[in-house]
C-alpha cells in the first residue's frame, strides 16, 4: 500500500492531532498524540475521519471553502493556519480520510511537543491505531524516555505485542480496547476476528504491561456487553484499570447511529456493568 | 433624579451598601486635593483611571496588619489581651478586623490563618477545632461582607490548614478569598493535591509563586484583596490604573507610541500617585492617629504605591492594527513582542521615578496587573491576559503568562476554568502549576464550570447571588454588583474551559 511505503521510505509518520494537556489519557497531565490510520473499522468510532489514509487523489481541494488544501505535486499538501475545522474535506472524501494530516519525522514531531515536556508525566499515542507505526514508536518513546517521560500507547489490540519486545521495553504501559468477545459480535461490529486482541489481553498481563482495558457499552446490547465484561474482568481483576465507557453518538457516522441507536448508554446501565465488573474482581472498574 | 437619592432608592442595596455609597458621594464633593489639568484631561478621555478611589484619600488603599504582633501583644485601643486558646484567637480577630480600613471598607487581608491559628487549633480536639473554625469563616462571610477579603496559607502542611480547606470546601462561600504560598521545597505534593481538589470546586485557594514574591518582599509578604503582593506590616497607598488601550488611541504607530503617548501617560499617573501618597502620609490622620499606625501594627515605610495597568492586549490590537483578537496578542508573535517591550517601557519608566515615602522599597512604586473594573466592557482586559473568547490552548496561554507575570511584583494572575472530568484527576492540574509557576507564572487560578462560586476576573462571587441581583433582591456581598457587570460587559464567565478533547476512544 501507498501508505505504508511513504511511513517506510521517509520514516515518517502521519499525525493527526496533538493535544499538549490531557488528563482522560493514562495517569497525571499528558500529552496525546493522535496517529492517522486503523486497522479496524469499528462502527461506533466518533472519529471515523481517522481509520483511513488520505490517497491524495485531490477531490477535496477545489472544495475547500478555506483554501487551506493544495495539491502540491501528488500529493494533497494542508495549511493549518487557514484550516476552519469545517470537516467539508471530510465528507467529499470516498474513504472519508481527513487531509488534515501532518507526516512528520520523529524529530520532528519531538520540535512540537518540547515545549509541554516541563509540565507532562509523559505521552500517549493514540490514533487511529499507533501501533501501525512501531519503528516510530520505539524511537519517539526512546528520546521520550531519556528525557524522563513515561509513554503510554493506545491500542485497538490488533498488533501482536508479542512479536516486539523491543517495543515493550520502551512502552510503559499499554491501553487495551476490548471491544468485544463474542466472535460474531467482533465481526460484526469491526469487521475481524477478536482473537489478536484476547491474545494481547492475556499476553499483556502477564508481562505487567497492562495500564487499563476498556469496553465500550452498547445500549440494549445485553447479551454481548455482559460476556465482555465478564470476560475482562475475570481476566484482569485488580491488575489494572477498567473503564467502562458509555456509547454516546457525537461524531458517529449517520448510517451506524442508525443501526446502533441515537441514544446514549444511560448512566444507570454503564454503571450495571461497572458493579458487575467488580464483582467479578475487576476492582478497578470505573465508568466514563 | 440626584445620585444620593437614587442609592436610597435602589431595592438591591443592603444597608450597609447604601451608607457606603453615600459616604462615596459625599467624599466626591471636596476637591481640596488639585491633581493638574493634563491629569484631568487624560482621565476624562479614559486613558487613566483613579478606580474611584475619591479624589481625597483619608486612608491607603489597602492594609495588611501585622497579625503576629496582635497575638503577641494584644492591642490597647480595642482592649483586646493576647488569645490563650482557639476561641479567644479567632474573637480576637473577628473584633480586629472590623476595624481594619481599606477602600472597600473591609479588611483585604485576614493574615496568614494557619500559621496564626496552628498553635491553638493543635491543642484542642481536631472536631472542636473544625466547629470553631467554621464558626469563625461564617463570621467572615457574613460581617465582612466583600469578596476581597481575604486570607493566606501555606507553604507547609498544617492541621490549621487541612481544616480550613475542608471547611471551604463544605462551607461553599465565596468570602474569604484564599491563597496557598506555593513553594515546592515546603509545600508538599499531597497539601497541593488537596488545595487543587479544593480548588476545584470552591474556586480557591489560588496558587501564590511564593518564592518570586520571597525575592521581592521578603518572607513577611501578604496576598491580599484580589492577588495583590504587598508587605505585612504594610500595605499599598493608591492604586490607580492606565488604560492602555485607550492611551494608545492617538498613536500613530507602535514606535509614536513608545516614544511619545506612554511615557506620557505613565507621567501623569506617576505625578497623581506622588500627590496622593503625600496627602496620605501627610495630612490625613491616618499615619498620625490610627490604632494601627499607634501600635505598630502598620509602618509607614512599607507601604508602596501600586502602579496599575489594564488592557495591554486591546493596545498592541490597535498598535498593529489587529481586528480579530483570535489573530491577537498571545496568539500572535508581533503582538506579544509588542507587549514585551510595552511593559519593559513601563518597568524601566516607574523604577527611574523616585517615589516619596516608599522607604522599604528603595522609594520606588511597584507594577500592578489590574484586573479590570465592570464598567472597562471588552475595551480593556485584565492586565496582559488574553481576551476572553481569544484564548488560545492552556499550553499557549500559561507560556504568555510566564512571559508577563513577572513584570508584577505587587499582583498579576491568570484564571483557568476546566471541565467536569478533572475533580477526578486532580493530579493532572498540579504538575502544570508546578511546571508553571518554575517557569514564571507568579499567580494560578482555576474553577471548575459548573461551580456557584466562581473566579470572576480576581474576587469571587456565587453564581445564585448575581441571579438575585438580576431579581431585585439584594446581595449581603457587596461585590455581586460587580461580578453580574462583567458578566455582562466582560462575558467574564465565559472564558475558555480546558477539556478533555473526545479522543479516539469509542
Amino acid at each position: 500500500m501507498l501508505w505504508i511505503e511513504g511511513y517506510s521510505i521517509m520514516k515518517k509518520a502521519p499525525i493527526n492531532k496533538i493535544i499538549y494537556f490531557s488528563n482522560v489519557d493514562g495517569p497525571g497531565n499528558r500529552t496525546s498524540i493522535f496517529f492517522q490510520g486503523c486497522s479496524f473499522h469499528c462502527h461506533f468510532c466518533h472519529n471515523p475521519e481517522t481509520i483511513s489514509l488520505c490517497q491524495n487523489c485531490g477531490r477535496c481541494v477545489p472544495q475547500c471553502p478555506a483554501k487551506a488544501l493544495r495539491m502540491e505535486g501528488r500529493q494533497v499538501v494542508w495549511e493549518e493556519a487557514k484550516c476552519v475545522q469545517c470537516d467539508t474535506c471530510i465528507h467529499v472524501c470516498q474513504l472519508f480520510a481527513s487531509p488534515r494530516v501532518s507526516w512528520l519525522t520523529v524529530e520532528e514531531l519531538l520540535s512540537r511537543i518540547n515545549r509541554a515536556l516541563p509540565y507532562i508525566e509523559g505521552i500517549t499515542t493514540s490514533g487511529g491505531d499507533c501501533t501501525l507505526y512501531p519503528d516510530f514508536l520505539k524511537e519517539l518513546f526512546s528520546r521520550m524516555h531519556q528525557a524522563g517521560k513515561t509513554c503510554l500507547i493506545d491500542a485497538n489490540g490488533a498488533y501482536d505485542f508479542s512479536k516486539d519486545s523491543a517495543l515493550l521495553s520502551v512502552c510503559d504501559g499499554i491501553m487495551l480496547d476490548v471491544k468485544a468477545v463474542l466472535p460474531a459480535w467482533h465481526q460484526w461490529l469491526i469487521g475481524q476476528a477478536p482473537d489478536p486482541v484476547l491474545r494481547n489481553l492475556d499476553f499483556l498481563l502477564a508481562q505487567h504491561k497492562l495500564q487499563e482495558v476498556r469496553t465500550v457499552i452498547l445500549p440494549g446490547q445485553e447479551e454481548e456487553n455482559k460476556a465482555t465484561v465478564q470476560y475482562v474482568a475475570h481476566r484482569i481483576q485488580d491488575a489494572c484499570d477498567y473503564k467502562i465507557i458509555r456509547y454516546r453518538p457525537f461524531g458517529v457516522k449517520e448510517a451506524y447511529q442508525k443501526e446502533l441507536g441515537e441514544m446514549e448508554t444511560a448512566v444507570e446501565e454503564a454503571e450495571a456493568y461497572v458493579r458487575l465488573a467488580q464483582s467479578l474482581g475487576a476492582s478497578r472498574a470505573y465508568m466514563v | 433624579m440626584s445620585d444620593a437619592l437614587q442609592v436610597i432608592q435602589d431595592p438591591t442595596l443592603t444597608y450597609r451598601q447604601e451608607v457606603l455609597a453615600l459616604a462615596r458621594l459625599g467624599e466626591a464633593t471636596d476637591h481640596s486635593l488639585v491633581y493638574s489639568d493634563a491629569y484631568y484631561a487624560a482621565k476624562a478621555k479614559g486613558a487613566l483611571c483613579d478606580l474611584n478611589e475619591g479624589p481625597m484619600p483619608y486612608r491607603p488603599r489597602y492594609i495588611c496588619p501585622d497579625y503576629k504582633l496582635l497575638f503577641q501583644k494584644g492591642c490597647d485601643f480595642l482592649q483586646l489581651d493576647p488569645p490563650r486558646d482557639l476561641l479567644e484567637a479567632v474573637n480576637v480577630l473577628e473584633i480586629f478586623y472590623c476595624h481594619v480600613p481599606s477602600i472597600t471598607a473591609y479588611p483585604v487581608y485576614l493574615g496568614d490563618l494557619d500559621k496564626l491559628l496552628e498553635p491553638f487549633v493543635i491543642k484542642e480536639d481536631r472536631a472542636y477545632a473544625k466547629k470553631v473554625l467554621g464558626l469563625f469563616l461564617r463570621n467572615i462571610d457574613r460581617v465582612q461582607t466583600d469578596s476581597f477579603v481575604h486570607a493566606d496559607i501555606g507553604p507547609e502542611d498544617s492541621v490549621t490548614g487541612r481544616i480550613l480547606l475542608e471547611l471551604t470546601e463544605e462551607m461553599q462561600l465565596a468570602i474569604p478569598n484564599l491563597t496557598l504560598r506555593y513553594d515546592p521545597e515546603r509545600t508538599s505534593d499531597d497539601f497541593a493535591l488537596a488545595c487543587v481538589k479544593c480548588m476545584l470546586k470552591t474556586a480557591k485557594p489560588s496558587f501564590a509563586n511564593h518564592g518570586m514574591f520571597t525575592r521581592e518582599w521578603g518572607e513577611d509578604y501578604a496576598i491580599a484583596s484580589c492577588y495583590n503582593g504587598l508587605k505585612i506590616a504594610g500595605g499599598g497607598f493608591t492604586l490607580p490604573r492606565m488604560r492602555l488601550y485607550e492611551c494608545a488611541l492617538d498613536a500613530k504607530s507602535p514606535e509614536d507610541f513608545l516614544e511619545n503617548e506612554l511615557p506620557k501617560y505613565i507621567d501623569l499617573q506617576l505625578e497623581y500617585m506622588d500627590k496622593r501618597v503625600k496627602f496620605i502620609v501627610e495630612e490625613s490622620s491616618f499615619f498620625k492617629t490610627n490604632f494601627l499606625v499607634t501600635e505598630g501594627f502598620v509602618k509607614q515605610e512599607n507601604f508602596t504605591g501600586m502602579f496599575g495597568v489594564v488592557g495591554l492586549a486591546e493596545c498592541c490590537n490597535h498598535l498593529l492594527g489587529i481586528k480579530d483578537v483570535k489573530q491577537g496578542f498571545g496568539l500572535n508573535e508581533e503582538a506579544t513582542q509588542l507587549g514585551l517591550r510595552i511593559m519593559d517601557a513601563i518597568e524601566k519608566r516607574v523604577s527611574e521615578h523616585v517615589a516619596p515615602y516608599c522607604d522599604a522599597f528603595d522609594h520606588r512604586y511597584r507594577l500592578h496587573a489590574q484586573v479590570g473594573i465592570d464598567s472597562d466592557g471588552m475595551d480593556d482586559s485584565p492586565g496582559t491576559r488574553i481576551p476572553i473568547g481569544a484564548e488560545p490552548c492552556m499550553l499557549d496561554q500559561l507560556e504568555v503568562n510566564e512571559k508577563f507575570h513577572p513584570y508584577f511584583p505587587t499582583g498579576t494572575g491568570d484564571i483557568f476554568k476546566f471541565e467536569e472530568t478533572y475533580i477526578k484527576t486532580p493530579e493532572a492540574i498540579l504538575p502544570i502549576i508546578k511546571a508553571s509557576l518554575a517557569r514564571g507564572l507568579r499567580y494560578f487560578s482555576g474553577y471548575l464550570e459548573n461551580n456557584d462560586v466562581v473566579r470572576v476576573t480576581g474576587y469571587l462571587v456565587k453564581k445564585s447571588e448575581i441571579e438575585k441581583l438580576r431579581q431585585k433582591k439584594q446581595s449581603l456581598n457587596q461585590v455581586t454588583l460587580f461580578g453580574m457587570g462583567a458578566q455582562d460587559g466582560g462575558h467574564a464567565l465565559d472564558r475558555r474551559i480546558q477539556h478533555h478533547e473526545e479522543s479516539a476512544h469509542q
